[in-house]
This record gives structure tokens, C-alpha cells and sequence, in this order.
């Protein structure tokens, strides 16, 4: 085992990062459900956001190569987690997401994430060759497969989208040749047909409406098109805090949620939008940047891993508020409102803290 | 547990593996090439500006537009409903009055499109019909979305709770309060107030027409008539809703004008004692004061109940109101085409005497029948096999002779006979301000020739000169004839409102109020005397009229209804006479007429209490309301309180 690493090497500023976006969701929380039924849901935030913070910090203490060690035990787990989810699992508007521990339901598939990006740094770092073969694409393909198509028949397709990003920013540093790139997407046309067989009616509006926005305004579009409504009405400098009308008299789906974005572009305007978009933009180039100076393969890949899954529940959730991508039940990690997102991301940032913490090669 | 396939290792490798791990560290060399990371930071400020440029464009270009449906989401432009002026009798009674109650509304700002299922539900919630629901809801999608819909007018209890408690549902309705048409007096005078009514499509499609699909218009009646007086103009009401339609606050308001006020002729007492005096009969009662034209009362019977049509009228009622054979929805007063039968003797004598045809003294003696044209014509009393023997022409119109009318009826001819008649208020509108006035006609040789393409038959000339074969009256024209002549040949257009009251309101009333058409002394002192025969002397047809205390005078008419159409139809076998009788009084320089038609009354005398009680009860009114203090007339005491009539106090408060 290595020397315990010291706080002098602690990312405070990492941590900064995430506490200011974190700090802004807090405040959209408060102003978009102060006048509601939700109004207490601020102070759970804040009490996630404090322990997400230990937890972050006591992360970083532990050795994440430990972790790396026992990844295959932990990826059996979630397996089997997930599987118990799917068999006795809580349920709420038709989706069976949750496990009952005692008086808390916990969000599976959101610990998956961590365990997904761990075990594909462990196997792409055990490889010793130079690029990427044809094997470790099957291998990965199953390894990331697998709990994706668990989350998948939850029904929680967003959550599963999100494992692939994590493989696909592995095989790019890993050195993917482009036929690979070129074969892997020839599949992925052949399975779309499929994959649509496979979809819920309601996955299926909320795709056609993407492509059809206009169409269908009141049902399934209804929610891209208050969200534009909210964030177009907020203009420059936004409403101010407390006065989204949107947001505030409900045309915003769930505003204090994943559509947390679109209450607070109405409310902050583009001068927000912007301001946060910074925010993880450097929180994200810094992830990136302890790649390049991680210790060894295994934490770079983690870094990485947690890095693109960060960066493409951003995109894809900020994106969707404006109809650049379908709706998606994907939250905004950091900003909305919810236990499981705001802890998984504090434990992803302390896992990445550890991995940065022991960059020095002794 | 066996080696799970779906691992893509082993325990055994991993053991392996690990090993190499930790001893693995990495050389400067051993690092990813350094534009890998770079690429990949590039790729997250490469989508994080495209992100940027979408929220530049809907934030900062498009933002009017999203400002606009941002507004146009919570905004809700509410109508509020102008209440409709009231209809007050000529003392300032209320006869047409208003209640509070709730429409519910279906609000189209929010692209909300019902499907067929939520239709179904509303239309279950609601208690309607689903499939006319789904109609209005059709017909109104040309309409601008900010134009809510009306679903259903003088919502339940019922329908308040349901949109209430499905507000996440239906976040489209909404209720308003609205104020709906209450007739107090139920059928009284129904047919001359009319009706209110959704207004029609064709009313909305009219050029400059600032209807709404739901606005409430007046449908007949003086509430037709009068409808622009009447209606007042809508508000709006600017309020703030939340995405499930709940109002959160208010904005601005429009207040909304409400109608004027609008006072009648009508005098509410005889309005109800000739209600009660015509009673269970189907007819009608016209009471006129001929030196104005005001109608003081008017009433046709079977009526309706308007209060039914304040909301949507259900199909069945309606159906009833339509297909009753005693028409119910006819304002028999105005519109009834009949026979006026002896009535018309009065304007024949007045002919004869005016063209010197004869002298009040030319006498015949009557056997019960005369032969003319080669055709025998029988007098009513012929029945009895009798004649009424030596008669003139005063005695003629007491006892209602036909033999002494069919003789001078022959030497005036069709051609003077028809001229009279129509210059005596016959045979054309009287243009009494209420839609749909029935003409009457005065056949004439000129008629049959464009009607029927034939010559005139002389023995139809014998039959109008007693008020049969095709001369047709309404009970208004009679009461506007008989009063004109009575008064000198004088005719004042009837009108149920104060013209001086519309002059007040910017409307302009008809002009042509008055028609001279002065007839001799000698002949209007003929054919009043007659009429007071009728009612005062000794074998008078109007015998039931006498008052010791009243000076009425009037004529009987018992009219056979001949019109081949009418006898064809299906109630030809329960047929009988229409009684008819104009009363007015004093004899001379009358101040009211009185026409009273029982229809199928079989009998004249049916008719002739009936004016009488009207008669009385404005008698009776003028010495109870105006006490007579000391050399003042009653007589004239109670005309000033009637020429004061803008005030809408009671007149006694004018005797200060």
C-alpha cells in the first residue's frame, strides 16, 4: 500500500468548484419550491451536499487503488443489486429505481455509475497492449452491457445512456483505431430498429417530439416547450430570484429537479447560463487535467471515466432544457435536487481527489 | 456460485493482474500522449459553446417571443359579463331582471387541445352531451385563441365542484360568473318580452359584428327589439394563473358597462288582469291607449316560460314550445293571421258613410238572408231562424246585422272598401317596435289577380264587407283600427317603449309615429254611437261589457275561419269560431282600446268580458292612484302623472 497521501495535495479548489454549483442549485431550489409544498426541499440539499462534502474528503484519504483491486466483488454486487431492484425493488410512476434499506430508498443504478467507471479503468489499464482490440471491445461491450441493460428495463434509460460515455472516453484514450470506431457504429445502426421495439410508448413521444417538436405541445412536448418558454422569457440578465413566473407557477416540470436548469436560466438569465456552464467547464478541464498527471493508468482512467460521465449528464441535461436533445429523466448533477445524484457525485469527486492526491510516483 | 460468463475475468486473473498493477508505475513515457486530454477538453469546450449559442439564441435572440408566450401562459384574459339592462313596466315594476350564476368556460391560450377521451370526461363532469360538446368545441377552432369558449351557461352546484376538483385534468375550464335573465312573472307577458339566447353563428359571422361564440342575445320579444339597449359591454378581467388554471392573482380590469335600463308602456296591473281575464283560452288581449300609441298591455296565450331559455334550452322543451299546434312561441297579439269577422263592420259603416254610399238613416229590413250574385248569404242569426228585421245603420252595428253589411258592402264595391280598410290601419304593419309584426291583409281585386292569377269574384266583395273570406288582422291591428277610428281617424304607431327613453338613449325611433287620416265628424259620432249600442243598448252583441259605472263602447266579431289552409289541416275536426271583441272607452276620445281574440271561443261573448275587466282595472287604477283633490279632475290629474312617465317612481310621489 502506498504512504498515506496529505492534504497539502488536496484539489481544494476541485472541491470549491462543486460546493459553487452545488451552492447555486441550492438557491434555485429554495426560490423555485419556497412557495410550495417543497419548500423544506433546500435544507435536504443542503444536508446531501454536506455529507456528499465528508464523504468526498474521506474518500480522498483511502487509497483508491484498493478499490481498483476489488473492483470485480463490487461489480458482482451491483450486479446482483440491480437484479433485487428489478425483483423486489420500490417503485414510483412506473419505474422500479429504488432499493428499501431501513427507512431509505436508494437509487442503484447511480452507485452502478462509480462502479462502472472503476471496473473500466481497471480493465483498460490491465491491458498491456498499445491500442484496442477487437476482444476488448466484446469485453467491455459485456462488462458495460450488462448493468446498462438492468437500468435499461427499470425502465431508467437515461441513467443507462450514461454508462456508455465512460467507455467510450476509455477506448479513446486507450487508442481506438478508427475501423473500430467505424464497426462499432455500423451496430449501432443495425440495433436502433431494435432498440425502438424495445422502447415504452412514452420513451418513443418524448423521441418523436424531439424530432417533431411542434407537434405536440401539450403532451409529451409540453415539458421541452415550458422549459424554452422559461429560459427564453429570461433573456439577458434574467428575472432575478423569486420571480421566475414560469418556474414559480409550475409550467416548469419538476423546476426544482432535472429541470432545475431551466428555473434557474429564467430566473439568472443568460449571464447565469453562462456562469454556471463556466463552473463545470473548469471543474471538467481539471478532472481532465489530473489525468495527465495521475499516478498510473488505473486513476488517469478514473479520472476520466468520472470526468465524461460529469460532462455528459451536463451536456445532455442543459441540452435538452432547449431542445438540442430529447427529454430524459438525466438530472444535473451538482444542481438538482435529489439524495442519490448529489452523493454519487461527491463520492465520484473524492474517488477522483484520491486518484489526484497520489499523483506523485514515489 | 459459478464462474459468472457475463465477467470478463476470472478471480484467478484478476489475482494476476493485480499484482502487476501494483507494481506498475508510470514512466514520463508511459503517460497519455497529452493532445488525447486535449482533445478531450476540446470536445467539452467545443459542446459547451454550442450549448452557449442555443441559450444565446432562445435567451437572447428569440426572447420577445418567449416573453410574449410566457405571459400568454400565465395571463388569462377573463370576460366579464356586462349585465343586461332590466325591463321595468311604465311604473318602474320589474318585469325582467338578472341573478348572479357561473358559465363555464373552455380557455384555448394554451394550444390546449381536448382528445376525445378528455371530451368524454368533460362531457360526463358537465352532464352533456358528448358529441355536441365536441361540435362547439369544433366550430369555435377558427376562433383566436385568446377567445374562450363558453360550454355551459348556469353551471350546477354540480359542474362548480367538478372543474374545481379537476383542475390538474382540465386545466382549460374555468367558470365565470355571469349574470342570467330571470323573468319573475314567469308566463306573463312572455311573448312580448321575448327570450334570450346564445347568439346565433350567422349573428357572429355579420360584418362589424362584435359577438362572441356564448355571448347571450335577446331572441324575440323586446329583448330582440331592444337588444343593443339592452346589452351592455363585456369587461375583461386580467388575472394571473399557475399551469394548473388556478387564479394566483389579478391584474388590470376592464369594467364591464352594463346595459341600460329599459322602461315600457306596459302597465304591470292590466298586464296581469288581462293575463287573468283571458285565462285557460288561447287568444290574445292588446290594450292601446290610442292618443299615444302606448301599449299597456299585451298578451298571447298558450305562452312560455322565457326563464327556460335563459340557459341552453334542452332539445325536448324545445321540441314541445315548436310542435304544440296552439304555437306557444307566437306572439299571437302581433303575429296571429285570422279572420276579425263583425270587427270590420265598423270600418265598412265608416267607408260607406265617408263615401256618402249611404246616409246613417238608410234602412233595410232583415230576413235573415239575401240572395246576391246568385248566391244566398245568411245572417248569424239565421240559426234561430229569424231576421232582425227593420234595421239603419246604428241598429245595423248594435245587433251586428250581416244582411244590412253584405247590402252596403255591395254598393261600395271592393275597391272602396279595400282603400278604407287600409287607410284605417288594416292590412299593413302598424310598426309597433317588435320583430316580426304579422302585415294582416285587405284582399283587394289587385291581390287575386297577383296571388291567384284570377279575376275577383263579386261575392267576395259581400264577404270582407263583414270581415270573412281573406281579410286577416292581428288582435293589434283591430285594437290600432278601432282605436284610430274612434279617435277621428288619428292613428298613433303602437310602441311598448317610451320614445323620448330611446331618444335619451342615442337610439332613433321610427319617425312616421303618426297617420291622419281624418274622417267626417258626422261619420265618427255614426259608428261610436254604434259602438256604444253594442255594449249599452237593448239586444247589443256586446251586452257582457256594460258598466253602469264605465263608459265602454266596442264591437263583436265572431269569425268562421274559412281559410281553406286551416281547414285542411289536421285539427279541422276540433274547428271552432274565434271570438273576438274591441273595447274602448270613454266612448268618445277614447284613452284606452282594448282587442280581446279567443280563439276557437266559438262565440263572441267569450271575448267581450275580457276587454271589459281591462277596461275596468285601468279605471279603477286611475281613481286609486291619483285621489281626487279638490278641483282637479281625476280624469286629469292621472294624465299628468302618465305624461311624467321618464321618472320610474310611481306617479303618486309626483303629485308633490
Amino acid at each position: 500500500m502506498s504512504k498515506a497521501a496529505s492534504y497539502r495535495d488536496f484539489d481544494w479548489f476541485l472541491l470549491l468548484l462543486a460546493l459553487g454549483i452545488a451552492a447555486i442549485g441550492i438557491i434555485e431550489i429554495y426560490s423555485t419550491t419556497v412557495h410550495t409544498a417543497l419548500a423544506t426541499q433546500y435544507k435536504r440539499q443542503i444536508y446531501w451536499v454536506l455529507i456528499g462534502c465528508v464523504l468526498a474528503i474521506a474518500i480522498s484519504r483511502f487509497d483508491y487503488r484498493i478499490i481498483v483491486e476489488q473492483v470485480p466483488w463490487i461489480y458482482l454486487f451491483s450486479i446482483l443489486a440491480l437484479l433485487a431492484v428489478l425483483v423486489s425493488g420500490h417503485s414510483a410512476s412506473g419505474a422500479r429505481r429504488w432499493l428499501k434499506i431501513g427507512a431509505l430508498t436508494f437509487q442503484v443504478s447511480e452507485l452502478v455509475k462509480l462502479v462502472i467507471i472503476v471496473a473500466v479503468a481497471a480493465y483498460l489499464a490491465s491491458r498491456r497492449e498499445k491500442s484496442v482490440t477487437w476482444r476488448d471491445l466484446v469485453v467491455l461491450g459485456v462488462l458495460v452491457g450488462a448493468p446498462a441493460a438492468l437500468v435499461a428495463i427499470e425502465p431508467d434509460l437515461g441513467t443507462s445512456l450514461t454508462f456508455f460515455p465512460i467507455v467510450a472516453a476509455g477506448l479513446f484514450l486507450a487508442g481506438i483505431r478508427v475501423r473500430q470506431v467505424l464497426a462499432l457504429l455500423l451496430l449501432g445502426i443495425l440495433i436502433l430498429p431494435v432498440g425502438w421495439h424495445f422502447l415504452k410508448p412514452y420513451q418513443r413521444e418524448r423521441v418523436m417530439t424531439f424530432i417533431h417538436p411542434a407537434e405536440n405541445t401539450q403532451g409529451s412536448g409540453y415539458q421541452s416547450s415550458q422549459a424554452k418558454i422559461a429560459i427564453g422569457s429570461g433573456g439577458f440578465w434574467g428575472k432575478g430570484i423569486g420571480n421566475g413566473t414560469q418556474s414559480r407557477l409550475g409550467f416548469i416540470p419538476v423546476s426544482h429537479a432535472d429541470f432545475i436548469f431551466a428555473s434557474f436560466a429564467e430566473e439568472q438569465g443568460f449571464v447565469g447560463t453562462l456562469l454556471v456552464l463556466l463552473l463545470y467547464f473548469a471543474l471538467l478541464v481539471r478532472l481532465l487535467d489530473g489525468a495527465q498527471t495521475a499516478g498510473e493508468r488505473a486513476g488517469a482512467f478514473v479520472l476520466v471515466g468520472f470526468a465524461s460521465l460529469l460532462f455528459f449528464q451536463v451536456a445532455v441535461n442543459v441540452g435538452m432544457m432547449i431542445g438540442f436533445l430529447p427529454v430524459t429523466g438525466i438530472p444535473l448533477p451538482l444542481m438538482s435536487q435529489g439524495g442519490s445524484s448529489t452523493l454519487i457525485t461527491f463520492l465520484g469527486l473524492g474517488l477522483a481527489m484520491s486518484v489526484k492526491m497520489r499523483r506523485f510516483v514515489n | 456460485m459459478p464462474a459468472n460468463p457475463v465477467l470478463p475475468w476470472s478471480e484467478v486473473s484478476l489475482r494476476r493482474e493485480s499484482a502487476r498493477i501494483m507494481q506498475f508505475r508510470f514512466a514520463e513515457n508511459d503517460r497519455f500522449p497529452a493532445w488525447k486530454i486535449a482533445t478531450l477538453q476540446g470536445t467539452v469546450a467545443a459542446t459547451f459553446l454550442v450549448l452557449l449559442l442555443g441559450y444565446w439564441r432562445i435567451e437572447i435572440t428569440q426572447h420577445r417571443r418567449y416573453v410574449e408566450q410566457a405571459e400568454r401562459n400565465r395571463i388569462r384574459d377573463l370576460p366579464v359579463i356586462a349585465p343586461r339592462g332590466r325591463i321595468l313596466d311604465r311604473e318602474g315594476r320589474v318585469l325582467v331582471d338578472n341573478f348572479p350564476a357561473f358559465s363555464v368556460l373552455l380557455m384555448r391560450e394554451t394550444n390546449a387541445k381536448l382528445s376525445p377521451e378528455q371530451i368524454q370526461g368533460v362531457a360526463r363532469g358537465l352532464g352533456l352531451d358528448p358529441v355536441e360538446l365536441q361540435r362547439l368545441i369544433e366550430h369555435s377552432a377558427h376562433l383566436p385563441r385568446f377567445q374562450p369558449v363558453v360550454l355551459k351557461q348556469a353551471a350546477t352546484l354540480e359542474d362548480v365542484a367538478f372543474i374545481e376538483s379537476h383542475r390538474l385534468e382540465y386545466p382549460e375550464l374555468d367558470l365565470i360568473q355571469v349574470q342570467q335573465r330571470l323573468y319573475p312573472k314567469h308566463e306573463a307577458a312572455a311573448a312580448l318580452l321575448g327570450y334570450v339566447g346564445e347568439v346565433p353563428e350567422e349573428m357572429i359571422a355579420e360584418p362589424g359584428s362584435h359577438y362572441l361564440p356564448g355571448d347571450v342575445v335577446g331572441k324575440f320579444g323586446i329583448e330582440r327589439q331592444y337588444n343593443s339597449v339592452l346589452s351592455g359591454r363585456d369587461g375583461v378581467r386580467r388575472v394571473v394563473v399557475n399551469s394548473r388554471g388556478q387564479e394566483v392573482g389579478s391584474m388590470n380590469t376592464v369594467n364591464a358597462l352594463p346595459g341600460n335600463d329599459l322602461r315600457l308602456t306596459i302597465d304591470l296591473d292590466l298586464q296581469m288582469t288581462a293575463e287573468a281575464a283571458l285565462g285557460e283560452h288561447a287568444g290574445a288581449v292588446v290594450a292601446l291607449d290610442p292618443r299615444t300609441g302606448e301599449v299597456l298591455a299585451m298578451v298571447s296565450h298558450p305562452a312560455f316560460d322565457p326563464n327556460d331559455f335563459a340557459h341552453r334550452i334542452d332539445r325536448e322543451e324545445w321540441q314541445q314550445l315548436t310542435e304544440d299546434p296552439m304555437k306557444p312561441l307566437m306572439n299571437k297579439a302581433i303575429q296571429a293571421h285570422l279572420a276579425p269577422g263583425s270587427v270590420f263592420k265598423i270600418i265598412t259603416a265608416a267607408a260607406a258613410l265617408e263615401t256618402d254610399t249611404i246616409k246613417p238613416d238608410f234602412t233595410i229590413n232583415c230576413p235573415g238572408l239575401i240572395t246576391l250574385y246568385g248566391h244566398t248569404y245568411h245572417d248569424w242569426v239565421w240559426e234561430k231562424h229569424k231576421g232582425h228585421g227593420s234595421v239603419d245603420l246604428h241598429r245595423a252595428i248594435v245587433v251586428s246585422c250581416d244582411v244590412y253589411f253584405y247590402t252596403i258592402g255591395k254598393l261600395l264595391g271592393i275597391d272602396k272598401l279595400a282603400y278604407y280598410a287600409k287607410e284605417l290601419g288594416l292590412g299593413a304593419r302598424t310598426g309597433i317596435d317588435l320583430p316580426g309584426e304579422d302585415p294582416g291583409l285587405i284582399p283587394s281585386p289587385e291581390w287575386t289577380e297577383r296571388v291567384f292569377k284570377r279575376q275577383w269574384w263579386a261575392g267576395e266583395t259581400i264577404s270582407v264587407a263583414i270581415g270573412q273570406g281573406a281579410v286577416a288582422v292581428t288582435p293589434l291591428q283591430l285594437a290600432y283600427a278601432i282605436g284610430g277610428v274612434a279617435s277621428g281617424g288619428v292613428f298613433h304607431r303602437p310602441h311598448a317603449v317610451f320614445q323620448d327613453q330611446l331618444l335619451a338613449l342615442g337610439v332613433d325611433p321610427p319617425s312616421d309615429n303618426e297617420h291622419t287620416f281624418a274622417l267626417k265628424p258626422s261619420t265618427v259620432s255614426c259608428v261610436t254611437r254604434g259602438m256604444w249600442g253594442v255594449v249599452n243598448e237593448g239586444g247589443g252583441t256586446g251586452g257582457g261589457a256594460h258598466d253602469p259605472s264605465l263608459d265602454i263602447a266596442g264591437k263583436t266579431g265572431t269569425a268562421q275561419v274559412v281559410s281553406s289552409k286551416l281547414q285542411l289541416s289536421e285539427h279541422k275536426t276540433t274547428f271552432r269560431n274565434n271570438a273576438w271583441f274591441v273595447g274602448y272607452a270613454p266612448s268618445t276620445k277614447p284613452e284606452i282600446v282594448v282587442a280581446a281574440l279567443v280563439m276557437e271561443g266559438e262565440h263572441s261573448s267569450v271575448a267581450v268580458p275580457i276587454a271589459r275587466e281591462v277596461i275596468k282595472a285601468y279605471y279603477e287604477k286611475k281613481g286609486k292612484i291619483v285621489p281626487s283633490p279638490a278641483g282637479v279632475e281625476p280624469h286629469l290629474m292621472s294624465e299628468a302623472a302618465r305624461d311624467g312617465q321618464h321618472a320610474v317612481r310611481p306617479p303618486t310621489t309626483q303629485s308633490r
